[in-house]
Parts: C-alpha cells; structure tokens; sequence
C-alpha cells in the first residue's frame, strides 16, 4: 500500500520534471525568436546615435559601393554594434534642422496616409452597416465581390487604377494616391464581419422604438465597433505607411514620393543620416502600435474565417 | 374582413421594411460609386485593352496579348520566380505561425511581452529596417560573418541565386506575428468539451492536436494561407527597396515587370499580364477554398 502511495508521488514527480524541462525549452524558443524579431528595430535605433564616422567605420565597406567618390575610412569587414561608442544626437540634429528633404518626404507620407485612414474609415462604416443590415442575395453577391478585391494583389489593382487616373486627370497628383486609397475594400470587409456580429435584436429594438436608419448607425451600432474601428484603423495606417507600390507608379515626380520610397534613394555619403531617418519614420507606428496594441490584436482575432 | 385588415397591415409593414431596406442601400451608395469607378469600370477596360492591338487602332485581336505576354521571357522569370517564393513562403508562414501560437499557449513568462516583441514587425515600416537588412546580407556583412565562423564561404547574398532565402526569411519576420495572432484566438475558441471528449478516448497529445485542433481551426488555417499567399505579393517593397529597379534576376518579381510595363506605357502587355495575374490568384484562393471545404466538411455536416 505505502509502496504504491510512494510509487505514485514519484510518479507525479517525474511529470512535474518532465513539464518543468518542457516549460524551459518552449521559453527558449519564445526567447531565440523574440531576439530575432526584435533585433533589426533596435540595431535600427541604436545604430541612430552613432556619429558619422562611427557608421562608416562600422558600414563603410557596405555602403561604399555606390559612393560617389569622396574618401571615407573603410574598414574591411563590418561590426555590427549594439550601442555606439559614443551616443551623439548629431544625425537627428542634421536631419531636423539642416536637411529639409527628409522632412519635407515626411510631411509627404503624413499628407497620404492620414486622409486614406480617416475617409476610408469612414465611408467603411456607412457601406458596412449598409452589408450588415438586411442582408440579401444581391447584397452578398457584391460584398463578394469585395472579397475577391479585397484578395487582388497591387500587381492587379495598379493597372485600373493606373488607367482611370489619366482618364480623369489626377495622374501624378496626391488624388491619384488618395481616392484608390480611399475606396479600397479591405476596412469594408473587416468591418462588415466586425458588425455582423451585433445582434440584430439590438438595432430591431431601437427601430421599433421609432428611430430611424441613420439614428440606429450613429447611437447603436458605431458606439458598439469603437474597438473595431480602432484596430482596423491600425491596420490600414501600417499598410499605408509602408507603401512603395503606389508611388512608383503613380507619382512620376519623386519629389512626391513619401518617405518609405525616399528612404532607399538616399545616397551613401549620407548613409549615417539614414538610421536616424529611419527612426523617424518609425516613430509614429511604434506610438501607435506600443499605445494600440490590444486593439490591433482584438481586430486580427476578428477576422478569423473567410467564411463568416 | 378581419383578413383583410390582417392583409392591410401585413402591406403596410411590408412596405415600411422595404423603406427601410432601401435606406440600408443609401449607405452603400458612396462606397459603391467610388469601388466601380476607381476598381470595376478601368478593370472592364483593363480586360478591353487586352483583347485589341492598340488604343488607338482598336483592332480585335483574341488572345494574341495574351499568348504574347506568355511567352515573354521577362514576365515568365518574373512569373517563376513569383510563384516559387509564394510556394516555399506561404507553407512556411502557415507552420511557423501555427507553432508560435502553440508557443503562446503553452506555460511561459511573460508571455504578453513575447505577444508584442512577436507582433512587432508588423509595425515596422520596411524602408526602415531595410539598412539593417542590408548590413546582414552583404558580401562582408553580419550573416557572411557568423556563416564563415563555422566555415562556410562568403557570398553576397542579395546577388546569388540563394536570395531567395532571404526574401522568404524577410517575409517570415515581417508576418509570422500577425498569423500568430490568427492562429491564437482559433485556439481559444476551440470549444473545451470536444478536448474533454478528446481526453476521455485517451486520445494522446499528437492526435488532440493535429485531428482536433488542426481540423478545428481549417477555416483560420485557410484564412492565413489566404491572407499570406496576398501579402507574399507585397515582399516586393522589401526587394525594391534594397536593390531597386533591376535587381539580381533571382529577384526579379512581377511588381517589377509591371513596373518596368508601366514605363513603357505598353498598354495591352499591361492589361493581359494584370488578367493573367486575376485568374491564377483567383484559381489559387479557389483551389484552397475546395481543399479546405473537403477537409473540413465532416466537421460542419
């Protein structure tokens, strides 16, 4: 009897052991890929308060192949370091008071993406509310149809957005960016399966009580899709502000490009100016995304299923 | 009588829901004005273009763009090398995700720390961290250094044929956490009494997984194959903005084939290679609808 008592405990403590090494080898895994994807940014923001030459003792050799001569000290292989030997502000400085192109591409990148997020939200809403409110065949049939537009990859979209934009002559304006933007399915999809789930008892309620379309949209079911507002919000000011295909071949003025194109355009005898640029432009995403970050997972979860 | 005021009052209720269903239309109305003009009408003249010489002459010409386009050597290496990165990228993302998610679920620290240093690429803008990549992937960069400490050779990673690595890898970074997050609430929502059912018939850990879970959660897996089949389209951002327009021909993606298209203003190589691209992904999301619809469907029936 004790035996087997005895037996039994040894048992459980072997498990405990065995789930404890399990516990320790899933956390390493979580720590190897925490470090992996975490470590591009921070070398990104380390390597920002490195003095010039500092980048191009560490870079040179990279960097230096597209240099337009000039003599720079090249080092033969490169270091890749964590923290500068001495932490300057002297990129920012040049980059905020002495070179206004960045800033000028920067504005640029404001200019584009805020408007898309705001009026795509926007007119979201309305065409959401208007799928998920009496829904028919007719009405699946084109939210389908977004679906499948929704799916098409820019490669696709570019050519009749490229097309309709000289047809009506915004080609190679900020209009050309903004009303594709504006338009585009994606916030209307999430959206959509965002409301759907409201039940419908709660609008039918309000309707019964006398109000109408507009009053249920406005007092019902937008104080309801805050939440999802807010995540898909997230989503598509990521997606904007990343966006290279567009520009490229929409705005043949380079002077118009945003940031994310300028970015790489930037010419190697400035390269120690572009890790600080490129904090800059990370500066607003991280703010939202460190401020936003339970919403943004909130809306991921949402969108589950192709089906629903 | 009786039935015709019962009759009365049916029409007149009738009638208030088709106002209210009208109404419900008025709220698609912008939406619809803007997607038909910015998205479907150039798209019915996209499929327009394809079929005639030119736009000017507008001459019916079949299939000729089309087979022209086909047999273009630079849109079949872009074509090939597209679809290859797709196909090594989208399973990769799938499984990687699927195991950080299993990561999540299971007993670690600070686990909604790892939640956002996972998730966080998503933010990052790629011209951004795109010096850092850079700096890993040059002849005398960071990766050539660790590959060499263990006695490989050096090669300049973006100018081989092994770029491919590399863009998948960059892929991978930048959506793994949003898949992972997919895959996350899928497995919270698997109900528990179909684990307890699973338990009870001493099901072991490997067969809880992949028949319950796996089964359980097919639509989401369908959803991120989805999902990163149409971001895979998207690495051109990373390729263009590290090696331009002509870059190594391993990298030569469709984006930039249409691009260089675009320059040339050739209308109708424009509009077929568009089409051509419409049906292949609309054959790709349909194939993995079938597949998913024949895996799952002993679940839903």
């Amino acid at each position: 009897m004790s035996a087997q008592v005895n037996f039994k405990t040894r048992d459980k403590k072997k498990k405990i052991q065995i789930n404890n090494l399990k516990t320790i080898l899933v956390t390493v895994a979580a720590v190897v890929f925490a470090i992996i994807f975490l470590l591009p940014t921070i070398l990104t923001i380390t390597n920002s308060f490195m003095s010039a030459s500092e980048i191009n003792a560490n870079y040179g050799s990279i960097f230096a192949t597209t240099e337009k001569g000039g003599k720079v000290f090249i080092s033969k292989t490169v270091n890749l370091k964590f923290i500068p030997d001495m932490v300057t502000f002297s990129q920012y400085f040049t980059v905020l008071l002495k070179s206004p192109e960045y800033l000028f591409k920067f504005w640029n990148s404001i200019i584009y993406v805020v408007p898309i997020v705001a009026f795509q939200l926007a007119i979201a809403t309305l065409t959401s509310y208007g799928f998920a409110r009496y829904q028919g065949k007719v009405k699946n049939a084109i939210f389908f149809a977004y679906i499948i537009m929704m799916l098409m990859p820019y490669q696709v979209t570019l050519v009749p957005n490229f097309l309709v934009s000289k047809a009506i002559g915004i080609y190679g304006t900020k209009w050309a960016i903004w009303l594709p933007g504006i338009f585009s399915p994606f916030a209307v999809y999430l959206l959509t399966k965002f409301m759907r789930r409201i039940p419908t008892e709660v609008m039918e309620a309000a309707s019964i009580d006398g109000a109408d379309e507009w009053y249920i949209f406005t007092r019902v079911c937008l104080p309801l899709c805050k939440g999802g507002i807010a995540s898909i919000a997230i989503l598509v000011f990521f997606d904007y502000w990343n966006m290279v295909e567009q520009p490229l071949i929409l705005l043949p003025d380079s002077d118009m490009h945003p940031l994310s194109v300028f970015l790489s355009k930037i010419n190697a005898g400035e390269i120690s100016l572009a890790f600080a640029v490129a904090v800059i432009y990370l500066v607003p995403p991280l703010l939202i995304f460190l401020y936003g970050e339970d919403y943004l997972v909130e809306g991921i979860s949402y969108q589950g299923g192709i089906k629903g | 009588m009786f039935t015709q005021i019962r009759n009365n009052r049916s029409l007149h209720k009738l009638s208030a829901l088709q106002k209210k269903k009208l109404v419900s239309w008025l709220f698609l109305l912008p939406s619809l004005i803007g997607v038909t003009l910015f998205f479907v009408a150039p798209f019915m003249v996209v499929i327009y273009y394809s079929l005639i010489n030119n736009p000017i002459q507008k001459e019916f010409v079949g299939f000729r763009n089309y087979v022209n386009v086909w047999k273009n050597a630079a849109f079949q290496q872009a074509g090939s090398n597209t679809f290859i990165f797709s196909l090594m990228a989208v399973p990769l993302a799938v499984l990687l995700s699927l195991f950080l998610a299993a990561v999540m679920e299971s007993r670690i620290p600070f686990k909604s720390y790892f939640r956002t240093f996972f998730l966080s690429p998503l933010m990052v803008p790629t011209a951004s961290v795109v010096l850092i990549w850079q700096v890993m992937f040059h002849q005398n960069g960071i990766v050539n250094n660790i590959v060499s400490v263990f006695g490989g050779g050096r090669i300049d990673w973006l100018k081989s044929d092994k770029a491919y690595i590399v863009i998948v890898a960059l892929f991978l970074w930048k959506n793994l956490g949003y898949n992972m997050i997919l895959f996350m609430s899928a497995l919270a929502s698997i109900p528990k009494d179909l684990l307890e059912v699973a338990a009870l018939e001493n099901a072991n850990k490997f067969q809880v997984f992949w028949i319950v879970k796996v089964r359980y959660m097919s639509s989401t897996i369908l959803f991120v194959a989805i999902m990163s089949l149409i971001s895979s389209f998207k690495v051109f951002r990373e390729v263009y903005l590290m090696t331009g327009d002509y870059p190594y021909q391993t990298l030569y993606l469709l984006q930039h084939f249409m691009n260089n298209t675009f320059a040339s203003l050739d209308y109708q190589k424009l509009s077929a290679a568009a089409i051509i691209m419409f049906i292949v992904v609309t054959i790709l999301v349909y194939a993995m609808y079938a597949i998913e619809n024949w895996f799952g469907k002993d679940l839903e029936g």
